[in-house]
């Protein structure tokens, strides 16, 4: 099959998955056979799109003829896209067996619902990986904001619709306000919309509106989480903790951050940008927000919440890498798109784990709790170094090349920036783990509820084994990625090095 | 086939008088529905006839123009009767269950409703495909008078003073239309809107030219419901029947609109609206201000078809807005949100129709559940719902992204900057309905089911036409832009 084919299919696939789990709602054991099969098979036909991409092939297929002023809706693979279609692909079968054990071992409902909302999450993901120009972005975007407000709003409580309402009321405010009007002031500068690489801006508008244009694509792509418009993310940790893995801090968050570096390396240019100067701003807007995040982090006690915070910061390392306009710096951003993901979803995961096992939320709870759960809070520690970005682990290249980007950029103080944000990240990722293996179990209060207590803790064991083993994997890949980061390097390195 | 542009009118004509004397209202239903969807037929063919030959001109009666009645065809009106009888079409299709139960007429009563109904549509139709000025007049009254009965069977007793209310502000607004056209004829001599156009630039500096302009302006105003002259329009929505509403709303303020289109472009030129009126200045605020505060409005509403109704004089002031702009780009916004909004607002009320059918009231405390209880119902409302808010893939995104592109190009800024944020406060009202219904539970002591087939499928219909004009725009947004091209004179 050419890849042309499989670019659609990736498009297809889990729209008919979705279709499929649909028409088996009532049956669990069909619609997650279902949701697994469709995870697979987008797997496989991903994967088989990796090696024509990799060889500099760049498959394009329209979806649909003319829409508006002649611009269809079109879908071309680039190696950037590729590389978030990958980790999409990968993660999702992990996150299905992981959910298939969360879900049923906290008997969940409306869970028919959920693996169609999910699926359809994943097929926007891939339309938004593969778009070939901004409409068919800001469609794809849009879709993904609506189909995962179901998965947001899923216990229903008015804790969650409250989250719902922020959670919808940033991501289409943002969007429709600001990313709208951005992409139309391009059509209309420029009179095309197309992923050009180089870029499409230079020569057709000057001055301040470069700056202002770019202001209007960063805080419109309200998916990327910089601050002010960061409120949403936290917002969504209502939702069951699959989805709070998966989309939040993999598919949905990313898809802000692919985003933006589509539109600096894509719409803007590199060199425009750093020609014109106009993204100093935007240096300095994603460096407060990877501290101030970091600090917010701190002061969380929920874990959950603490992780949120943790992946805000963590996107403004992206942001930061498209901002500072060098090859190492978008490189950087790139790479750290792929090895956060591959992180945090393994600290997710750990988090709905011990959630499941042990019915804990709080980090001042889990005191003890990782001699029970030792597999659980293993990977926990393999997830946060990789965050911090200590070797032999994923994280530890991007955050490498974002520091080399920083000083081709004469942006020393950045590297500063990084290496606080670094330590600030051994201060709220570390205390979970020591608190798991190296602290006593909570000693018994007044005698009355004693027995009830050590009842509870006998109780603990480690989580269900659909949850522990993705979460195993993940941690591996993180390893993995390690050792095989030259080759993610080798694909992505034509985007920023022409 | 040359006498299609007479048969557009006068079949639903003849066909009013038949429904009444028919006594049953099945066989009422029956043939105005038969009826209805012929005139659709021939707006169809008389539209592919306009888009491949061009203007098409018919003689009332072998009367030559400019003495006689001319029916003249472009694919501006073409497009407008397309979409009238497209809307009456299908909203007639699902108006039997609403009528048999939901109208407050006795039952031997029930064929005049389907009697009014025609008639309205003969006048709608008339109003959009004549060429000659007093003519626009007469079939307006046609359509008024019998949108005031229609409006007046509202189940709600309160229908009758809406409907009164309608009747005082619209016979003002035909009386000033009157007045407008009587001062045209007095210094022109000619009726006829083509001749009209040819000698209007001769005293296009005269006093008593300014006020006839100024007494068309306010009195199709009244019609269209332009924001400050909308306050006709909330009640008689709210409390007339779904159906009614639902037919209303997708063509009546249209064609009215229409009808400012022909005035301000082909009777008096773009040029003496726009350049020496200097007509944007006063539409440009008024439509800006009629969005933002209707839209506020509507989010207060406890009653879903009142919210929906002040969503829609906001929406006309979308309309508005892309023609004060009086660009192709602009233009072209306007006309295809024409289309768009009467696709999202017939659905909305009929959708609304379902609901009303099963539990009553379109209340929002009454829709608690309704996301459970009549899933396809609600679906088709939060289709159109999105639509409204013009989230991409649906036709009420292509409207705006014109609307967005044309103040751009225009130079202006805050305009565009303001029609997306508006379309945020579309997102709260629409929430609102949409958290009610699929997070409140059901009540627990009655048993709701899904509306009837009946009006499932015309409701689904329309649903559908939102999504499947989001994506094939050779339509809505083609022919419009075709349309601005022959409104201002220039190649598309």
């Amino acid at each position: 099959m050419s890849p042309e084919i499989f670019t659609l299919l990736a498009l297809w696939i889990p729209l008919i998955g979705a279709l499929f789990i649909a028409l088996n709602g009532s049956s669990p054991n069909r619609r997650e056979l279902a949701t697994l099969l469709t995870s697979l098979l987008l797997l496989w036909n991903v994967l088989s799109l990796l090696p024509s991409v990799a060889e500099g092939a760049r498959p394009s297929v329209d979806l649909t003829p003319a829409l508006l002023f002649g611009i269809p809706l079109r879908l071309t693979v680039e190696p950037l896209g590729m590389a978030f279609a990958c980790v999409a692909a990968v993660l999702w079968p992990l996150n299905s067996l992981y959910s298939i054990g969360y879900m049923r071992g906290n008997k969940e409902q409306h869970q028919a619902r959920f693996y169609t909302c999910f699926a359809i999450a994943i097929a926007s993901t891939m339309g938004i990986a593969f778009a070939g120009n901004l409409v068919t972005l800001f469609i794809f975007y849009e879709v993904l904001t609506l189909s995962t407000y179901p998965l947001v709003t899923h216990k229903g409580d008015a804790q969650a619709m409250r989250a719902g309402r922020t959670y919808l009321g940033i991501l289409l405010g943002t969007s429709i306000g600001f990313l709208l009007l951005a992409i139309t002031w391009t059509w209309w500068a420029t009179g095309t919309v197309d992923f050009t690489p180089g870029g499409i801006l230079t020569g057709k508008i000057h001055g301040p509106e470069v700056a202002i244009l770019l202001a209007l694509f960063m805080f419109g792509i309200g998916k990327a989480a910089l601050m002010p418009f960061h409120r949403w993310l936290p917002a969504a940790m209502v939702a069951p903790t699959p989805v709070s893995a998966l989309l939040h801090a993999v598919a949905v968050v990313k898809a802000g951050v692919f985003s933006v570096m589509k539109v600096i390396v894509y719409i803007f240019g590199i060199d425009f940008l750093s020609a014109t100067g106009a993204s100093h701003w935007l240096i300095w807007v994603s460096a407060t927000t990877l501290l101030l995040a970091s600090a917010v982090a701190l002061t969380k006690d929920n874990l959950k919440a603490r992780l949120a915070y943790s992946t805000i910061s963590q996107l403004s390392y992206v942001v930061l890498g498209g901002a500072l306009a060098t090859s190492m710096g978008v490189l950087g951003g790139s790479l750290q798109i792929v090895m956060h993901a591959m992180g945090k979803i393994t600290l997710f995961f750990c988090a709905g784990a011990i959630y499941t096992a042990a019915h804990k939320t709080e980090i001042s709870q889990l005191d003890g709790l990782g001699r029970l759960m030792p597999f659980t809070f293993g990977a926990f520690l393999v997830g946060a170094l990789s965050i911090i970005g200590l070797p032999p682990l994923g994280g530890s290249w991007s955050k490498l090349y974002l520091m080399l980007g920083a000083a081709d950029a004469d942006q020393l103080l950045m590297i500063g920036v990084l290496i606080v944000s670094s330590l600030l990240n051994v201060g709220y990722l570390m205390p979970v783990v020591a608190r798991g293996f190296f602290l006593p179990t909570p000693a018994s209060g007044t005698a009355s509820d004693n027995s009830k207590k050590i009842g509870v803790l006998d109780n603990i064991q480690e989580a269900p084994v659909l949850c522990v083993v993705p979460l195993c994997l993940t941690a591996l890949g993180c390893l993995l990625l390690f050792f095989y980061a030259a080759d993610l390097y080798a694909l992505l390195a034509p985007i920023a090095i022409p | 086939m040359d006498h299609l542009p007479a048969l557009q009118v006068v079949l639903p004509l003849f066909c009013a008088p038949l429904c009444a004397v028919l006594g049953r209202a099945n066989l009422a239903w029956m043939l105005a529905l038969a009826a209805s969807w012929l005139t659709f037929l021939i707006s169809a063919l008389l539209l592919h006839e306009v888009l491949q030959q061009g203007v098409i001109s018919y003689a009332m009666g072998n009367w030559p123009a400019p003495l006689g009645i001319e029916y003249r065809i472009d694919s501006v009106n073409a497009y407008m009767l397309l979409i009238v009888s497209a809307i009456g079409a299908i909203v007639l299709t699902a108006a039997r269950p609403i009528v048999d139960t939901r109208i407050r007429l006795p039952e031997n009563k029930k064929p005049w409703f389907y009697a009014a109904y025609m008639l309205c549509l003969t006048g709608l139709l008339g109003m959009t495909i004549t060429g000659d000025a007093f003519n626009v007049f007469v079939f307006l009254e046609i359509s008024s008078l019998s949108s005031y009965v229609l409006i007046s069977t509202g189940r709600d007793r309160r229908a009758l003073t809406a409907a009164y209310q309608y009747l005082i502000m619209g016979t003002i607004g035909a009386t000033f239309i009157l007045i407008g056209i009587g001062l045209l004829y007095v210094m022109t001599g000619t009726l006829n809107m083509a001749d009209l156009a040819l000698r209007i630039p001769q005293v296009s500096n005269t006093r008593t030219l300014h006020v006839a302009f100024a007494f068309l302006t306010v009195g199709v105003g009244l019609k269209l419901a332009l924001f400050p002259l909308h306050l006709w329009l909330p009640n008689a929505y709210a409390y007339g029947p779904s159906v009614v509403t639902a037919f209303l709303s997708a063509t009546a303020t249209k064609v009215a609109i229409y009808i400012l289109l022909r005035m301000f472009f082909t009777l008096f030129g773009a040029e003496f609206s726009f350049k020496t009126m200097r007509l944007d200045l006063i539409l440009l605020p008024l439509a800006l201000i009629g969005i933002f505060s209707a839209s506020l409005v509507a989010i207060f509403q406890t009653n879903v078809k009142r919210m929906l109704a002040y969503s829609s004089v906001a929406q006309i002031g979308y309309i508005i807005l892309g023609i004060s702009l009086a660009s192709l780009t602009g233009l072209t916004a306007g006309i295809a949100h024409l289309f768009n909004h009467a696709l999202i607002k017939a659905t909305l009320f009929l959708a609304l129709g379902c609901v009303s059918f099963r539990v009553g009231a379109a209340k929002l405390e009454r829709m608690a559940g309704l996301g459970r209880t009549m899933p396809w119902t609600m679906a088709a409302f939060v289709i159109g719902g999105l639509s409204l808010i013009g989230v991409p893939l649906t036709s009420g995104f292509i409207s705006k992204w014109y609307l967005v592109v044309g103040a751009l190009e225009r130079g202006w800024w805050p305009v565009a900057m303001l029609v997306l944020l508006t379309s945020l406060l579309a997102v709260i009202y629409i929430w609102r309905v949409v958290e009610v219904a699929y997070f409140k539970p059901p009540p627990e002591n009655e048993v709701i089911r899904e509306a009837p087939l009946a009006l499932l499928i015309p409701t689904w219909a329309l649903a559908l036409a939102n999504l499947y004009f989001g994506l094939e725009t050779s339509l809505n947004a083609g022919v419009a832009r075709q349309a601005a091209a022959t409104l201002l004179g220039v190649t598309p």
